[in-house]
């Protein structure tokens, strides 16, 4: 049922065409509204091969809703082949064609023998958030698209994580975890970002397995892969930041790769020594802060929040005072969630909460007694709320506002650096 | 036509002023067509996405200070706050002042298109009331509510009796129109209709309807030398003085589509004058503009003396610069508020316009007149080629192809990086004001000279990427696609 969204976190699964537009060279065919493109668009990195007005989009009229939008969309998507130079065409239904009945799937099939792929997802934005529109993408794409492989490559996995644009460090972020890896002597695969694309999509029946980078989202895509091409795959629920969790992560995908234990020890060893040689040389400004507090909120989707909230714990010593996540979690998966963020050094909890009302996190954060300065990491709407409690506040999940994010990330040791740099660019703004 | 404001609705801008969104053809014979009835808007078998009638409505209504809009449907429709948030602090902001406006969603699910959700959307408006109280309500329909037949208007009647502040239903069924101007329509539509009062007093204001008051403080400074004092609508605008707009001694606007609605509106239910004039855009702009207020308020020797002393300042330095652009050719796409104005702008620097792709034409405004600018543009300047392109970028990209201009201006975010990949320096006209007054056509020529003068950026990015359009593309029309020619 309709519910408010007040501080609205995520937009509707039509917005899976930012999936679409992060695979370079695939582009979303909008059976919609004229505006909903512009309206779903982020600014942040959108004017690459592709961008929203680009889109091909049926722009629905009244005449539309009354008499079916078939015939505009087979001359959309017929138009868009000839005009547009694409790898891989994706159309996207938005709200309308869906309530009204339109028939894609068979207009759709009408493209089988076309020169280039096209095939469809269903995300009428009524439908679900972007978050599930993100899995419906990939699940076209591997329903539609590819087929099962007899040939398997060794070392060759897959790597899946949260949703490009909603999070704003995708880009960065997908190439950190290719490094990490790789670093493991695997191949990595992934489809979004810096040339990857088509080629990368074509290789990933043959992977030796899927590795899936996030608390819940894309759980039903490795679910589907396995079914389809028989690819098992490895469910690592926290987006690894800092040496703590990376030196973690390292050790359960080398595990599960059967990579010799020795050598991913030896990783390790040579990765901490790297990350502590910067933690040695800053500790004292850590320590020695007036300001510095030791209770933190996070206000994010699942991953963000385990993943930052994990880092701050287990690798800088703070204390988690309550999170909130706001991606709308599906109900099954929250147990789950739960209990990894019980999962803490020292027997620490941490009390999290599943929630779309920014209105009562924002009173909730107000009641929490901080005991010093808190510190506040999460949408552009918690600056106000940042503001009143006196807190230091860094925007890190969506919407992102006042900062510019282009290849940076958050993940493995580097990543933990750049978050510790932009928390104490922060802190430092105060003395005391 | 006769405005009704004691209903909700509204008519779309392609039913009440016969606007187009696709045609291909010059400057007269656009007129001609329009004068003669013969002009039909085209259709497109292709068309690439645009913008949303409801973003315009619903973002132009949630800058107003202190209110609530509480948008109906699924969650990427209410979307539009989470921008409209950060602009709206940050122009608050700028000003000094706080506006707590909130932007509400109702996340509507699959269940709610089969059974409705009145229900839901009642508690949600009542319960944004209990946490903001704002000033004024604004509840707005989608795509979605819209074909189930959400009944909006029983729902904000029901409310009236629960909630003591201005409260309208808003229809915004992003379907309805091509044009997403209507959006501006419907939202005056929804502040006159709700908000504005009748007149008790006449009062020492003009109505100046604009997006975000970036030259507010300039424009203050103007009119103090006419004893008038601006209002500006709607950015940072409070409910209070909405009320009283219909007391002001004039509406101008910064833009012909922006303000046709409100301004007819003022004066055809209150009597309070719309200034009609080309718009502020350039000298010859904002002399006419100038003196047209002058002679309403009757303070045409003080605006008189104003010209004189700003030209000497002014006029040397604009000839200057002009003389550097003479004899570019410039190619701009634009909204129809802006794209005549700009051209004679153009003209007016002595920069030559190869075309004009206007995003939508309006064939008169709610006066029944032609728009203004492109009068003007008739009687005193060179023809020249024009189409209308809907913000069809592949369009716009076909024509910069054949035309290769020095130069391409556009208004609208998304549009000039395309021209700059396509290797012409371009000029990003974002800001309503950015030609506003002898500084502002200054500044202007200016930019358009350091546009031109160093080309690095986009030599640079051009050399490297790749375009997104076939080459069979390219040798098309780029009208190919418009249907009923």
């Amino acid at each position: 049922m309709a519910k408010i969204l007040d501080k609205q976190r995520y937009k509707c699964a039509m917005s899976a065409m930012s999936t679409v537009q992060a695979i370079e060279r695939a582009i979303p065919i909008l059976h919609s509204g004229p505006g909903c493109a512009q309206k779903l668009s982020n600014s942040s990195g959108s004017s690459g091969y592709f961008s929203p007005n680009i889109f091909p989009c049926t722009s629905i009229n009244e005449e539309d809703v009354v008499f079916g939008g078939e015939k505009k969309l087979r001359s959309t998507i017929e138009n868009s082949l000839k005009i547009i130079d694409a790898d891989l065409y994706v159309v996207l239904t938005g709200c309308t064609p869906e309530i009204v009945g339109d028939t894609v799937e068979d207009v759709v099939s009408d493209f089988v023998d076309a020169k280039k792929p096209v095939i469809f997802a269903s995300t009428p934005g009524f439908k679900g958030n972007n978050y599930k529109g993100h899995e419906w993408v990939v699940n076209s794409i591997v329903e539609q698209y590819l087929k099962p492989s007899d040939h398997k490559t060794k070392g060759l996995v897959n790597i899946w994580a949260d949703v490009p644009y909603q999070d704003e460090f995708w880009a960065g972020n997908f190439r950190e975890l290719e490094k990490l890896v790789a670093e493991l002597g695997l191949i990595p695969n992934t489809i979004f970002g810096y040339k990857r694309g088509i080629e990368n999509i074509n290789k990933i029946p043959e992977a030796q397995f899927n590795l899936l980078v996030s608390p819940w989202v894309g759980l039903e895509n490795v679910k589907i892969m396995e079914e389809k091409f028989g690819t098992p795959y490895l469910h690592y629920p926290t987006l690894p930041i800092g040496a703590f969790e990376t030196s973690k992560f390292l050790r359960a995908v080398g595990e599960f790769a059967g990579v010799d234990k020795e050598k991913v020890e030896a990783i390790i060893t040579e990765k901490e020594e790297y990350y502590y040689y910067y933690i040695e040389r800053f500790a004292d400004l850590f320590l020695e802060t007036r300001v510095m507090s030791k209770k933190f909120t996070i206000v994010a989707d699942a991953q963000y929040a385990l993943g930052i909230t994990k880092f701050l714990v287990n690798d800088l010593g703070l204390f988690p005072a309550k999170q909130f996540i706001v991606d709308d979690t599906p109900k099954e998966f929250r147990k789950d969630i739960e209990g990894y963020f019980k999962d803490l050094n020292y027997d620490i909890e941490a009390d999290v909460s599943f929630i779309t009302d920014g209105y009562k996190i924002h009173k909730e954060i107000e009641s929490i007694d901080y005991h010093g300065y808190p510190l506040i990491l999460g949408g552009y709407w918690e600056k106000e709320i940042a503001a009143k409690v006196n807190a230091h506040f860094l925007n890190v999940s969506w919407p992102v506002n006042e900062r510019l994010v282009m290849n940076s990330y958050y993940v493995g040791y580097d990543g933990g650096l750049k978050l510790i740099e932009d928390i104490y660019s922060v802190v430092k703004t105060r003395f005391n | 036509m006769a405005m009704q404001l004691d209903i909700s609705d509204i008519g779309t801008r392609e039913s009440r002023l016969g606007s187009i969104t696709g045609y291909v053809g010059d400057l007269k014979d656009l007129a001609t067509q329009s004068n003669c009835g013969s002009l039909k808007g085209c259709a497109r078998c292709f068309s690439q996405s645009s913008t949303c009638l409801s973003s315009c409505a619903l973002s132009q209504l949630a800058g107003i200070r202190d209110v609530a809009v509480v948008h109906h449907g699924p969650s990427g429709c209410s979307v539009t706050g989470t921008g409209i948030y950060a602009v709206t602090k940050q122009v608050a902001a700028k000003r000094g002042i706080i506006n707590n406006s909130v932007y509400i969603g109702t996340d509507m699910n699959e269940e709610d298109t089969i059974f409705g959700a009145g229900d839901a959307l009642k508690d949600i408006v009542l319960e944004t009331y209990k946490r903001y109280k704002p000033k004024a309500i604004f509840v707005s329909s989608s795509c979605a509510t819209g074909i189930i037949g959400e009944d909006i208007d029983s729902i904000v009647d029901d409310l009236r009796e629960e909630i003591d502040v201005p409260i309208a239903a808003v229809h915004c069924e992003g379907f309805k129109s091509r044009i997403w101007a209507t959006g501006f329509d419907i939202s005056d539509h929804a502040v006159l209709s709700t908000i504005v009062q009748p007149p008790k007093q006449k009062r020492n204001t003009i109505n100046f309807k604009n997006f975000f008051e970036s030259a507010r403080d300039e424009i203050i400074e103007i009119f103090k030398n006419f004893d008038v004092v601006p209002t500006f609508l709607y950015a940072n605008a409070t409910v209070e003085e909405l009320s009283h707009i219909s007391e002001a001694l004039a509406t101008v606007s910064i833009c012909g589509t922006l303000g046709n609605y409100l301004g007819n509106g003022l004066e055809e239910k209150y009597g309070v004058p719309y200034i009609r004039t080309i718009n502020p855009l350039g000298v010859v702009g904002f002399e006419t503009w100038l003196r047209e207020i002058g002679k309403v308020i009757h303070k045409e020797t003080e605006v008189e003396k104003y010209i004189e002393v700003e030209r000497t300042k002014y006029l040397p330095q604009i000839e200057e610069v002009a003389k550097e652009l003479k004899g570019l050719k410039a190619v701009l796409g634009m909204g129809p508020g802006y794209t005549f104005e700009v051209s004679r702008v153009l003209q007016e620097l002595g920069i030559e316009v190869l075309h004009a792709a206007a995003w939508h034409y309006d064939k008169k405004y709610d006066n029944g007149e032609v728009p203004p600018a492109m009068e003007f543009l008739l009687e005193n300047n060179p023809n020249f080629e024009v189409s209308v392109a809907d913000q069809q970028n592949f369009e716009v990209l076909n024509i910069l192809n054949r035309l290769q201009p020095d130069v391409y201006l556009s208004r609208h975010p998304g549009s000039t990086v395309w021209a700059i990949k396509q290797g012409f320096p371009a000029v990003y006209v974002a800001d309503e004001y950015m030609i506003f007054g002898y500084k502002g056509t200054l500044d202007f020529a200016h930019t358009v000279l350091d546009t031109i003068r160093n080309r690095s950026f986009e030599k640079n990015l051009a050399k490297r990427v790749k375009l997104p359009y076939t080459d069979w593309w390219y040798k098309q029309e780029s009208g190919l696609f418009l249907e009923n020619k």
